[in-house]
């Protein structure tokens, strides 16, 4: 069912954990529709400097977080905010359809990140050029 | 890390082939492989086997032979059974009562009968997934024409008090169906004493071939036929007989129900060892289903903070066969419809597992899951984020 990418992401994700005082922290999902994801951004300068993940999630939640964490470190944040979904699913050598989700998520979790460091920084949030989140709950979940 | 082996612990799904039943099953492949329904003597030969079969179906229900009929499985059965009787019976009334956590193969076979224009009463269950007679009793109407309620169920295991709805619906002069596609050779079965009026059974459940099942049709129920054509089945069920796949099902249904109480207690032991480990050293844990009148093979644990599908691919990982009532694993978009309507909140649906135990099983199995198992929830519980934001209330708080 799953890539092999997908496979070695799950059983050994990068970047698991928290960062202290992290200028980013971006929370999306919900446990009622069976995945969560918490992302952490230390940003100096701009650029994203360290970036770890907590996921409640099934496998492709868990290789979703991993992969996004790696595609955004050493990014500035905007590139970091260019790296969709799409390029989440494709670096992980495709996902399910019905798993598609997962890397929506991972997108909006590095998304909500950004926008917390900019907020607590004084600056307008950046606004979401595809929001997915109607999507995600239509697709995925009712609740 | 690395599977050295496989453990299956899915009974439930499926089991495997027992040699004997397989080995009884081999020459009506290839030697008697006559159509029943012909004259020469290799036919005569089909014929008697299917006979045979449908005795030994018949003692392990305590029903008579005349009222088996072969099926291609549980699915057909449970199709045939409530389609048939709503059919036959609808200008008596056009009520059926199921309950909420019946197998998909009633319950869709019910929201299509809605669709015929039957009314459906889906019963509540209670935190163990019991159905509540006095609740089953009350739903009855001038209308209704079938009551069809599981054995036990799939998911948690839980034995439903059959005897009890036997009683009521021949009290009140209606059809019972049960799917007890779990129960045979779990649980000792009698049809007459029970007043059961229909019965599915499928024999990949209890180590017979996939592909063959049964429906007990007591004397005398008005039921409409499913399949039509041949002649076959009195003329009852059309379509040339699956000889060997009847030949494996009587020889595995009386191999099953030789020695039920026997076989259940050891198998019983096993799992309670499997369930006092797991809820001892796992904290935030729920067992599901029914703590004692629950299928002897049946674990069904939710772990809270964690998610199912997860679970599973590094049980796999292990050679751990196992299943959950996740959404994450079915395709669907929600969570067991069973666990749910025992009241249990989504969240903790979605890190249920259900390790359901037989004849593959040893100790060792028990052994390897219990040292496997708490350092697979650990390592899950180590990246969740709800874990550390529950702290020690062991709750989600998250509606």
């Amino acid at each position: 069912m799953y890539s092999e990418k997908v496979m070695d992401h799950f059983k050994n994700p990068r970047n698991v954990g928290e960062i202290d005082n992290a200028e980013g922290i971006g929370e999306v999902g919900n446990p009622v529709c069976g995945d969560i994801m918490k992302i952490f951004l230390k940003i100096e300068n701009n650029v994203i400097t360290d970036a770890k993940f907590k996921t409640f999630g099934c496998g492709a939640a868990i290789a979703s977080s991993s992969m996004a964490t790696e595609l955004v470190r050493g990014k500035t944040l905007e590139e970091a905010w260019e790296v969709s979904n799409m390029a989440v699913a494709e670096a992980l050598e495709g996902l399910p359809p019905i798993k598609m989700h997962c890397s929506v998520l991972a997108e909006e979790g590095i998304h909500k990140a950004i926008n917390d460091y900019r907020v607590k920084k004084g600056l307008e949030p950046w606004v979401e050029k595809n929001p997915h989140s109607h999507e995600h709950e239509d697709m995925t979940c009712q609740h | 890390m690395g599977a050295q082996r496989t453990i299956y612990m899915d009974h439930s799904a499926t089991t495997f082939v027992k040699p004997e039943v397989a080995n009884a099953m081999i020459p009506y492949f290839t030697e008697h492989f006559g159509n029943p329904s012909s004259i020469y003597s290799i036919a005569r030969e089909s014929k008697k086997a299917i006979d045979f079969a449908r005795v030994q179906t018949a003692k392990a229900l305590g029903a008579d032979p005349g009222e088996i009929y072969f099926t291609s499985g549980g699915s057909e059965s449970d199709n045939w059974a409530i389609k048939g009787v709503a059919f036959a019976n609808r200008k008596r009334g056009n009520h059926i009562i199921t309950t909420q956590i019946e197998h998909h193969a009633v319950l869709h076979t019910c929201q299509y009968l809605e669709k015929e224009g039957f009314e459906v009463t889906y019963l509540p269950v209670d935190q163990y997934g019991l159905v509540d007679p006095a609740v089953l009793e009350k739903a009855i109407t001038e209308k209704t024409i079938l009551i069809s309620i599981m054995y036990a169920n799939n998911e948690i295991g839980t034995i439903e008090p059959i005897a009890e709805f036997g009683a009521i619906a021949r009290k009140h002069k209606v059809y019972f169906h049960t799917d007890a596609v779990q129960a045979i050779g779990s649980i000792p079965i009698d049809v007459k004493a029970q007043n059961i009026d229909l019965l599915s059974l499928s024999a990949h459940k209890f180590y017979g071939p996939k592909g063959t099942g049964a429906l007990y049709i007591k004397k005398g129920v008005r039921i409409d036929n499913l399949i039509h054509g041949g002649g076959q089945e009195r003329r009852r069920r059309a379509g040339t007989e699956n000889i060997a796949g009847i030949v494996g099902l009587g020889k595995a249904i009386e191999m099953a129900t030789a020695d039920i109480t026997g076989h259940a207690a050891k198998i019983r032991s096993m799992r309670d060892r499997l369930i006092n480990g797991v809820l001892s050293t796992i904290s935030h844990t729920r067992l599901n289903g029914h703590p004692e009148k629950r299928l002897a093979g049946n674990f069904n644990v939710s772990f809270e903070f964690i998610e199912g599908e997860s679970m599973l691919l590094w049980l796999d990982d292990e050679g751990i066969c196992a299943s959950t009532g996740s959404a994450c694993t079915s395709g669907s978009l929600e969570p067991s419809h069973v666990l749910l309507a025992t009241g249990l909140p989504v969240e903790i649906s979605h890190g249920s597992l259900r390790l359901t135990l037989g004849d593959a099983n040893t100790e060792k199995d028990v052994d390897f899951v219990l040292e496997v198992l708490p350092k697979i929830v650990k390592k899950l519980r180590d990246m969740s984020p709800l874990f550390v934001k529950s702290g020690k209330e062991g709750s989600c708080n998250v509606q």
